[in-house]
C-alpha cells in the first residue's frame, strides 16, 4: 500500500503488540463492521424481493421464503445478523467501558459509538415491522404506544413515527424509508468517523501493565506492522463471525407468524428481545417511570460518562484493577441473586399500590420505588467502596455492573419467563395461547 | 505607521468581518429552519391521511331494539364495541387497550374485557378492574336518531373514570 494511502486514516500501519492480544478487544469492533457489511449485502438482496405496502409485504416474504432460491437463507442471515449486531455492539460497548477507553481524547468517539448503537437499535426495530406478521405488528404497536407516556411531546412523537393512531400504510413506508435509507446513510457517515477517531486517539487503548509513574512502559511501546500481524487476525475474526452466522442461519429459521391481524392481539404480546428489559420494567413501575424516566437516565448516564472525574488516567486494563475485578464479581453475584428475588416477590407478594391505599399510582408505583432504588444504589456504592477500600472509578464500575446484571436478568425474564397474560411462567409453558374462541365478532 | 494607527485602520475591517460572520451564521440558521420545516412537512401529510382513512366516519350500528340489555357487540369496521348496559343505556368503547394499544377482546363468559398483552381487565362500562391500564377504555360518541344507533368514530374521548353522564339513553 502507498505510504500516504487514504486507508491509513482508518486503519493503522503499525500497532502496539499489547493490543494484538485477542482477549484485549475480543475482536468485537471488527466483528460489528463485518456484520454491518453482511447486513448491507443481504439487505440489498432482500430489497429485490420485498414490497413495502401493507397488502403485499407479508405475501412477498412468503414468496421469498418459498419460491426464491436461497430466499429463506438470505432472510435468516439478515434476521440473525441484525440480532448478532445488537449483541456484538453491546459487548463492544462493554469492552470499551471496562477497559476505560471513553475518557479525554476518546470522549467524542464514545459519543459516536453511542450514535452507532442507536442506529443499530433503530435499524432492528424498523426492520422488525417490515414482514408485517402478527409478531411484528403487535410488537411495534406496543412499543410505539410506549411513546404516549412521555410527558407533553409523547403523543406527537408517536403520531409522527407511525403516522396516525395505529399501524397503517404510512407507518410501513416511514419504517421502510428509515430502514433502507436513513440508517444506512447515518451508518456510512458515522462508521468512518468512528474509525478515524480511533486513529486520532493513537489506536485502540493500550494496556499499561506497570503504573505509569514507575516504568517506561508507556513511552517505549513495542510495535508491529499491521500487515500481516493485525490484518491476519482481523481476517480470521471476520471468517469466524461469518461462519457462525451461516451455521446459525442454516440451523434456525427467522420467525414468521401469521399475517398481521389488527383485530386480534396474540397472548402474550412481547416487544423485540432487545426492548424486553424495558417492557419488563412496565410490570413494576408506572409507565412514565418505566418508558421515560429510566431510559432517559440511562441515556444521560451514557452521554455523561466521559465527564466522570477520575483519579488516574485510564490504564486500558480490564476492570481497572484486581480490586475492581473482585468488586465487579461481588456486584454481579449480588445483582444476580437480588434481581430475580425482586421479580418473584413483586409478582406474588408485594403490591405497593394495595399496600398503600389512597396514594396515587404515580407515587406508589413511580416515585416511591424510584426513590428506594436510588437510596439502595447509593448505599451499595458507599458499602462497596468502604469494604474494598476502592477508588471512585472502581465504585462507579461496581454500581454499573450491578445495574447491568439487573438489566440482563430483566431481559431474560421478559424473553423466557413471561407467558400468557405476561404472568411469570417457566420457559416451556410460555408459548402462545391458542387464539380465538373467547369472543365472537359481529359486523 | 504607529501601533495606534494600525489598530485604527484595522477596526473597520474587523467590524465588517464580524458583520459578515454574523450574517453567515444567521443565514445558516434560517436555512436550517427551512430544512426542518420541509422535513416536518414530509412527515405531516401522512399523519392527516392516516386520520382520514382510519376514521372520519359515522357508523350506523342499527335499530336500538336489536341490541339486548347487558350485551356487547363488536364492530370491526369502526374498531369499537357497542355496549348496552343493564339499564338500557348505550356506550361505544374503543377496542384499543389504554395501556399499550393492544386490541381488547370481550370475554363473554367472565363478562369482562381482558387484554391479552398485559392482562389489564375492564368491566362492561370500560372501567378498570385490574391495572396496568392507566384509564378506562376510550369512548366514541353515540347518537340516537329515530331509534337508530349511530356511532361517531371521528373523535375518541379519553376519560379518567366512568360516569353516568357518559351513557346515552333512548
Amino acid at each position: 500500500m502507498k505510504k500516504n494511502s487514504f486507508l491509513y486514516h482508518l486503519h493503522p500501519p503499525r500497532v502496539p503488540q499489547a493490543v494484538l492480544k485477542f482477549t484485549h478487544t475480543w475482536g468485537l469492533g471488527g466483528s460489528a463492521l463485518v456484520l454491518v457489511l453482511m447486513q448491507i449485502l443481504t439487505g440489498v438482496l432482500l430489497l429485490f424481493a420485498y414490497s413495502p405496502t401493507p397488502e403485499a409485504a407479508y405475501p412477498s416474504i412468503v414468496v421469498l421464503q418459498q419460491d426464491i432460491l436461497f430466499g429463506k437463507l438470505i432472510r435468516n442471515l439478515h434476521h440473525w445478523g441484525a440480532n448478532f449486531l445488537v449483541v456484538i455492539t453491546f459487548f463492544h460497548m462493554l469492552r470499551v467501558f471496562f477497559t476505560g477507553a471513553y475518557n479525554s481524547r476518546r470522549k467524542v468517539n464514545w459519543w459516536i459509538g453511542l450514535g452507532l448503537f442507536l442506529c443499530v437499535l433503530i435499524a432492528n426495530f424498523t426492520g422488525y415491522l417490515l414482514p408485517l406478521d402478527q409478531l411484528s405488528y403487535w410488537a411495534v404497536t406496543i412499543c410505539s404506544n410506549m411513546f404516549e407516556y412521555i410527558p407533553y411531546v409523547g403523543v406527537m412523537i408517536q403520531k409522527m413515527i407511525i403516522g396516525g393512531t395505529e399501524i397503517s400504510k404510512i407507518t410501513l413506508s416511514n419504517f421502510f424509508a428509515i430502514h433502507v435509507a436513513l440508517v444506512p446513510l447515518s451508518l456510512s457517515i458515522l462508521m468512518p468517523l468512528h474509525f478515524w477517531q480511533i486513529r486520532k486517539a493513537k489506536g485502540v487503548i493500550c494496556p499499561v501493565t506497570l503504573p505509569v509513574s514507575q516504568g517506561e512502559a508507556s513511552t517505549t511501546v513495542l510495535k508491529k506492522d499491521a500487515v500481516p500481524h493485525l490484518v491476519t487476525r482481523e481476517a480470521a475474526m471476520a471468517l469466524v463471525i461469518i461462519a457462525v452466522l451461516f451455521v446459525f442461519s442454516i440451523l434456525f429459521d427467522a420467525p414468521l407468524a401469521d399475517k398481521a391481524n389488527p383485530g386480534l392481539s396474540p397472548n402474550p404480546t412481547k416487544a423485540p428481545w432487545y426492548f424486553s428489559g424495558l417492557q419488563e420494567l412496565l410490570q413494576y413501575f408506572h409507565p412514565t417511570i418505566a418508558v421515560f424516566v429510566i431510559p432517559l437516565l440511562i441515556v444521560c448516564g451514557l452521554i455523561c460518562l466521559p465527564y466522570l472525574k477520575f483519579d488516574k488516567p485510564a490504564t486500558g486494563i480490564w476492570f481497572l484493577s484486581e480490586n475492581g475485578l473482585r468488586m465487579g464479581i461481588v456486584s454481579a453475584v449480588s445483582a444476580f441473586v437480588l434481581a430475580p428475588l425482586m421479580v418473584v416477590l413483586f409478582e406474588y407478594a408485594i403490591n405497593l399500590s394495595s399496600l398503600l391505599p389512597g396514594l396515587s399510582p404515580v407515587i406508589t408505583n413511580g416515585a416511591l420505588p424510584a426513590a428506594l432504588i436510588m437510596i439502595f444504589l447509593f448505599s451499595f456504592y458507599q458499602i462497596m467502596q468502604r469494604k474494598f477500600d476502592a477508588t471512585a472509578e472502581e465504585g462507579v464500575q461496581a454500581v454499573f455492573i450491578f445495574l447491568l446484571v439487573c438489566f440482563v436478568v430483566l431481559t431474560i425474564t421478559g424473553v423466557w419467563f413471561r407467558g400468557p397474560g405476561m404472568a411469570l411462567n417457566w420457559p416451556w409453558d410460555c408459548g402462545l395461547e391458542q387464539a380465538g374462541g373467547s369472543h365472537l365478532l359481529r359486523y | 505607521m504607529t501601533q495606534d494607527q494600525k489598530e485604527n485602520s484595522a477596526q473597520p475591517v474587523e467590524n465588517r468581518r464580524n458583520f459578515l460572520k454574523k450574517l453567515w451564521v444567521g443565514l445558516g440558521i434560517v436555512a436550517l429552519a427551512e430544512m426542518i420545516v420541509v422535513i416536518a412537512a414530509y412527515l405531516r401529510p401522512g399523519k392527516q391521511k392516516a386520520d382520514a382513512k382510519t376514521s372520519g366516519k359515522i357508523i350506523t350500528a342499527g335499530p336500538a331494539i336489536d341490541f339486548e340489555k347487558d350485551s356487547v357487540t363488536a364492530f370491526r369496521r369502526g374498531q369499537f364495541y357497542l355496549i348496552r348496559l343493564d339499564d338500557g343505556g348505550f356506550l361505544a368503547l374503543s377496542r384499543k387497550c389504554t395501556h399499550l394499544g393492544c386490541t381488547v377482546p370481550w370475554v363473554a363468559s367472565e363478562k369482562k374485557f381482558i387484554c391479552p398483552c398485559h392482562s389489564s381487565v375492564f368491566d362492561i362500562s370500560g372501567s378498570i378492574v385490574q391495572s396496568p391500564a392507566p384509564r378506562p377504555l376510550d369512548m366514541f360518541a353515540v347518537l340516537i336518531e329515530n331509534g337508530i344507533i349511530k356511532v361517531d368514530t371521528n373523535k375518541k374521548t379519553k376519560r379518567s373514570t366512568f360516569e353516568q353522564s357518559q351513557v346515552v339513553y333512548l
